[in-house]
């Protein structure tokens, strides 16, 4: 079934119509109105990507739809048009997929919420401006979703908005993604004037034909942006304050879909990214030391989402590894299957908060396998499957990030398979002191634990089915299957991969170094289990850290602190300093002064004004003679 | 036609002041709606463009009384007549003397209307000193605290800005040919014509008339006090039209006038331009007064219009005109939410405030999606006006528009911060009683947010209508490698 | 007929008079009526002028300047009243109050 052209745009127009409805009618809908409109709009987004990916993958040409003119000066002309060819499918699928599960999880837990219908339109919301980002067929279209999706991720991370901290945290995210978005329209805009058009593919056309220093700065403008977008160091420290929001929105926005936004643009760019080869090397860089830094501090880390964030943080690192030596099919599938996964941890950690009420501190949890075993159940499917135990869907994915990563070098493989490594430890670690051991302080507090309730049952039950098969619709010819999701791939990344042709690792090599990832990780699994639920090894209070190294992973290598110290308090401590010496101080004294100068030559001058009439008619008598002097000495002359 | 516009607010002003209070709301309400239907009629009618007027007024000085509309003016007229009505809804009638008020209203909207339409030197320079006397008066009879003394020094900054703007005109009118004239295409033949140095002076003193007003830094010392003691009327009409005559007045008499003046001065007024954005948004950051926070983010915004045109292109021409008209309503909705909150609580800092969101949410939305229009966020008007100003700036040189794009930075900084003090955390005592919108209120504040993402979704129909004239003064000022037709 | 330089000399001495008279007296009343003496020189050299040039257009000014001179007379002396009744005196060097 081939979708037409003129559907394109109702796969983003039903979220927005569903959040116009509920957003205008927030206080007069009830509950389970807002439940059908959100759900079911998002639903027929989803109905809508399915047909479309059906027939992006039985090889229908890609299509393009034009709405209208959307900016138009001069030559430069911008429409406003989507095009869907099978990366965007394979977006949509998960973003309306997730998204659409997110929806149901939420009706469960946000249930008796008083922002509930505020909630939904915001998620909806989100939908839309996700779905533009990947549907926009030109930059700017994809800017657009791009800081709509900023702008709802700032709304729901301070969506229990009395909590101060909690809208530091939102103006903390979208001021970061700010910075990557300058970087980010600003790439678009040398875009515009040096291939004359923003339309994607036409760029990608023109591409070789552009000299390597310009490409090279667009595609680095370009990567600012997603390293704010997708918390990269040095823009990271957003998305572990971002979990702030409620777990669903963790779920979906800091865990599926718009933090692999960046991604997704760079895996959009493979021709552009491809010619630049500086910047490919950039791109591996920034993505391996944010993986190995982010889960050296997830390791430590005793908040159950802030643990689940900073292993976001890393798995996003390895994408950009993937996408930076080359690997963009490699990087687009670990970004599903990570989207599959980890929404499932984020969905059962909120199970495990809700029942908690409120509780993520998992020092005070512990043995909660036996009392919520259906979140036990998926939550521990996802951690295999993020750990890449075979036949989990990480496995295959990361997998294949590492051997393209080995391809490349052997050092950027070694990296990788450190942080890899770190994400099986800190992963077991998680989940032995939430669902194993003895129950502690924070469950032993709650005398009735509730397992999940059906609305937040069946997307988590739907999740961990996807963590694991997920891998299956790319199985490495290796392993005997026919890497499906990497042929689809193959026509938009062509260009790339002639260009850097991938040299694969074959055979008995690749088998090694498969061994090598899986030992270590087992081996791991064991020794965290000694450490957790056999020596019942509970973190130490905040108090009581041991060792440098422990303590900077534990202080999140206090880069929040360098952040304030560095850019933020000097930034105001600018601003008051100019305000109070430059503006007030020097501006305003000096206009000030001329006012003062003018006044005081007046103070002067009046002075000649004595107020005797006779003096006043010398003067004056005087003038005239003078006049008539200088007059006569003129003729004279 | 368009002596109408002009006749219409005048003779309503002047009757005005003889009724009672109500009467004379309505009738200045009743007579701002008509203006903005004739000028909607000259839009479906023909661009508005064919209706001139075109008399002798001062014969043996070559004075002629002519006001005429291409697209920028019309654009601007538009703005002119779209905002009176909502700002004179918005106007408080329980005030002293509120009929003079809504004379002195009208009064100024017969200026900006002679500003915006002036084909004649001689003209443009009375309309732009006419408007100042009604905004004398909103200044010093209703401002707030030490309103003397910053009225005064509001008006020695612009009455030394408008004496240069005189000089220079009448410099380039005496060097037009035969008996001279001040017609506006004459004088742009004649100012072609004058050598490098003229041009140059010429270029400063018109560009320092219109810095002023517009304000450019380091020329801005009159805006934040001005904008934070008039009253919140007077403040919206200085920021939403009145700053618009000097940008406007940057694109019609400056850069065509003196084309080598502007290729030799144009770069370091736009650096002084683009240090001022910075400035402004820098020191808006620790603001902490409520009318000053948004002086200094308007005078940011108004920064980035200026440089925008002054790089002398299509795009820049156009998006300065559009973001004109953007920036017009989104600085009125916002003063006019500070406005709203005042009305309810009385406050100094923004620190008083806090936890609107609890008790007044439709206020709070309609601030954020002010803010997100400020902050230049897609899909708002805002962001199509700064798009094309920062391209044009990025095209002219890469710096340049990399260090004006920083203010989308420092935007968000500030607008946030002031959202989240203000309107977010707890509940204070001040937000304790606060009632949300009413339903007078909600007819002023939604139709211009309305507008702001209308125009943000479909800019294209007010950009297709200055493409032309934006063409023309980048011919005219013989910037040809920066036509793109 | 009379040489015009008569008549020069006479509106000189005139005017000349009032001048020294304005400076050097105290009384405002004085000064008054030297400055209408100024007034009066220069009309008598204009209707000398007209006649010496066969031009009526000097006795015409002349009936001008009378007329002004006239209107000054009723205001001037008014103020000088007024200035009398407040201050009972009409002498230049008390009423210095007119400054700063």
């Amino acid at each position: 079934m081939v979708i037409g052209n003129g559907l394109l745009v109702w796969i983003p127009l039903w979220p927005l119509l569903g959040f116009v409805v509920v957003a205008l009618l927030v206080k007069r809908l009830s509950h389970a109105q807002v439940t059908w409109i959100a759900c079911g709009s998002v639903a027929l987004a989803f109905t809508l990507s399915v047909i479309l990916a059906v027939g992006q993958f039985t090889g229908g040409a890609p299509i393009k739809q034009n709405l209208y003119t959307w900016i138009q000066s001069g030559n430069f002309s911008l429409e406003f048009s989507f095009a869907a060819d099978p990366l965007t499918a394979v977006m949509l699928l998960i973003i309306t997929g997730v998204g659409l599960l997110i929806h149901i999880y939420s009706v469960g837990y946000m249930h008796g919420d008083d922002g509930f219908n505020k909630f939904f339109a915001y998620l909806n919301l989100f939908i839309f401006f996700m779905l533009l980002l990947v549907l926009g067929s030109n930059y700017l279209v994809m800017f657009a979703g791009w800081e709509g999706v900023g702008l709802c991720s700032y709304l729901l991370i301070g969506f229990w908005f009395k909590h101060p901290s909690y809208n530091q945290a939102a103006n903390k995210a979208f001021i970061m993604n700010r910075i990557g978005d300058l970087g980010l329209i600003l790439g678009v805009m040398l875009i515009a004037i040096n291939f004359g058009t923003l339309d994607m593919a036409t760029v990608a056309n023109k591409a070789a034909a552009m000299d390597t220093p310009t490409l090279t700065i667009i595609t680095f403008l370009l990567f600012v942006g997603a390293m704010g977008k997708s918390a990269q160091i040095p823009l990271f420290t957003w998305l572990p304050d971002a979990m702030a929001g409620p777990t669903p929105v963790s779920a979906l926005i800091h865990a599926a879909t718009m933090v692999t936004a960046g991604i997704y643009m760079i895996a959009r760019n493979n021709v552009l990214y491809s010619l630049s080869p500086v910047t490919m090397m950039l791109v591996v860089v920034v993505g391996l030391a944010t993986s190995i830094f982010a889960a050296s501090i997830a390791i430590t880390q005793n908040d159950i989402k802030k643990v689940l964030a900073y292993s976001t943080v890393s798995q996003l690192g390895l994408m950009f590894v993937a996408l930076g030596v080359g690997a963009f099919d490699a990087g687009i599938f670990h970004m599903g299957t990570h989207a599959f996964f980890k929404a499932l941890l984020f969905l059962a950690a909120g199970s495990v908060i809700h029942s908690l009420h409120g509780e993520q501190d998992i020092r005070k949890m512990g043995g909660l396998k036996s009392s919520l075993k259906l979140t036990h159940a998926t939550f521990l499917i996802g951690v295999l499957a993020i750990s890449g135990i075979p036949p989990f869907a990480g496995f295959f994915s990361k997998d294949e990030i590492l051997v393209a990563a080995f391809d490349y070098s052997p050092w950027i493989w070694a990296g990788a398979l450190l942080a890899s490594w770190m994400t099986v430890f800190y992963m077991f670690r998680l989940l032995f002191l939430v669902f194993y051991g003895e129950p502690r302080q924070g469950v032993t507090r709650i005398t009735h634990l509730h397992d999940a309730p059906q609305t937040m049952a069946i997307p988590l039950i739907i999740l961990a089915f996807f963590s694991v098969v997920a891998g299956f619709f790319n199985l490495p010819e290796l392993l005997g299957g026919s890497p499906w999701l990497a042929h689809q791939l193959t026509p938009l990344f062509e260009l790339a991969s002639r260009l850097n042709p991938p040299a694969h690792t074959e055979g008995i090599e690749e088998y090694i170094l498969m061994s090598v990832v899986l030992l270590g990780s087992i081996s791991l699994i064991v020794i965290a289990h000694q450490r957790y639920v056999t020596r019942k090894n509970i973190p130490a209070k905040d108090g009581q850290i041991r060792g440098l190294a422990h303590e900077m992973s534990y202080q999140k290598y206090y880069v929040d602190e360098l952040y304030e110290t560095m850019v933020v308090r000097p930034l105001f401590w600018v601003s008051s300093t100019t305000n109070r010496w430059i503006e007030v101080g020097g501006i305003n004294t000096m206009v000030n002064g001329i006012g003062e100068g003018v006044v005081g030559a007046g103070k002067l001058l009046r002075r000649v004004q004595t107020g005797s009439i006779g003096y006043y008619l010398f003067i004056m008598v005087g003038g005239i003679l003078a006049i008539l002097a200088a007059h006569y000495w003129t003729i004279v002359n | 036609m368009i002596i109408l516009l002009l006749i219409i607010p005048l003779l309503t002003s002047l009757v005005v002041v003889l009724l009672s209070p109500e009467k004379a709301r309505n009738a200045a309400l009743a007579s701002s709606m008509v203006n903005l239907l004739l000028t909607l009629g000259m839009l479906v009618g023909q661009d508005g463009t064919s209706a001139t007027v075109d008399v002798q007024w001062i014969p043996s000085l070559g004075i002629r009384f002519s006001l005429a509309m291409d697209g920028i003016s019309f654009l601007m007229v538009l703005l002119t007549n779209l905002m009176m009505p909502f700002i004179i809804g918005s106007t408080d009638i329980d005030k002293n003397y509120p009929s003079s008020f809504y004379s002195l209203l009208l009064f100024m909207q017969m200026g900006l209307l002679g500003v915006f339409t002036a084909q004649d030197g001689f003209l443009f320079y009375v309309f732009w000193e006419l408007t100042l006397i009604p905004i004398w008066f909103i200044c010093l009879i209703w401002g707030g605290e030490n309103r003397a003394e910053i009225t005064l020094k509001f008006f020695l900054y612009t009455l030394t800005g408008s004496l240069l703007m005189l000089v220079a005109l009448i410099d380039v009118y005496l060097n037009t040919p035969g008996n001279h004239s001040f017609q506006l295409a004459d004088l742009i033949t004649a100012g072609a014509r004058l050598d490098e140095v003229e041009q140059g002076l010429i270029f400063w003193a018109l560009f320092l008339a219109f810095a002023i007003k517009i304000p450019i830094f380091p020329f801005h010392s009159w805006q934040p006090d001005t904008y934070s003691s008039a009253p919140t009327t007077g403040t919206m009409m200085l920021s939403a039209l009145m700053l618009k005559m000097g940008t406007y007045g940057l694109i019609r008499w400056l850069l065509p006038l003196v084309p080598v003046g502007v290729q030799m001065w144009g770069n370091v007024a736009m650096v002084m331009a683009v240090i001022g954005i910075l400035y402004a948004a820098g020191l808006a950051l620790t603001q902490k007064e409520f009318k000053r926070l948004l002086a200094y983010s308007s005078m940011s915004h108004v920064g980035l219009i200026a440089a925008g045109s002054l790089t002398v292109s299509t795009m820049g021409i156009q998006g300065a005109v559009f973001q004109m008209f953007s920036h017009g309503l989104i600085v009125f909705g916002l003063f006019y939410v500070v406005h709203l909150i005042s009305k309810r609580a009385s406050f100094k800092t923004l620190q008083d405030l806090g936890g609107l969101r609890n008790t007044a949410p439709q206020l709070a939305t309609s601030f954020l999606l002010l803010i997100l229009g400020s902050i230049a966020l897609p899909l708002t008007s805002g962001f199509v006006g700064e798009y094309l100003l920062i391209s044009a700036l990025v095209k002219h040189n890469f710096w340049i528009g990399a260090a004006a794009g920083i203010s989308i930075i420092l935007g968000a900084v500030y607008m946030l911060r002031t959202f989240q003090i203000t309107m977010s955390g707890d509940v204070t005592s001040v937000a304790q009683h606060f009632s949300d919108l009413t339903t007078s209120e909600k007819l002023i504040l939604y139709p211009v947010i309305g507008l702001i993402l209308l125009l943000g979704v479909f800019p294209a129909p007010l950009l297709s209508i200055t493409e032309s004239v934006a063409n023309q003064i980048v011919v005219q000022s013989g910037n040809l490698i920066n036509l793109t037709p | 007929m009379m040489p015009v330089t008569h008549y020069i000399w006479l509106s000189l001495a005139l005017f000349s008079i009032g001048v020294l008279g304005v400076l050097f007296r105290r009384n405002a009343i004085v000064i008054f009526m030297c400055i209408e003496l100024m007034l009066n020189a220069v009309n008598l050299l204009m209707v000398a002028f007209s006649t010496y040039l066969q031009d009526a257009a000097g006795q015409i000014f002349v009936f001008f300047i009378m007329a002004v001179a006239a209107a000054e007379v009723a205001v001037g002396l008014a103020i000088l009243i007024i200035m009398y009744r407040n201050t009972r005196t009409t002498d230049i060097d008390v009423l210095n109050r007119l400054k700063w």
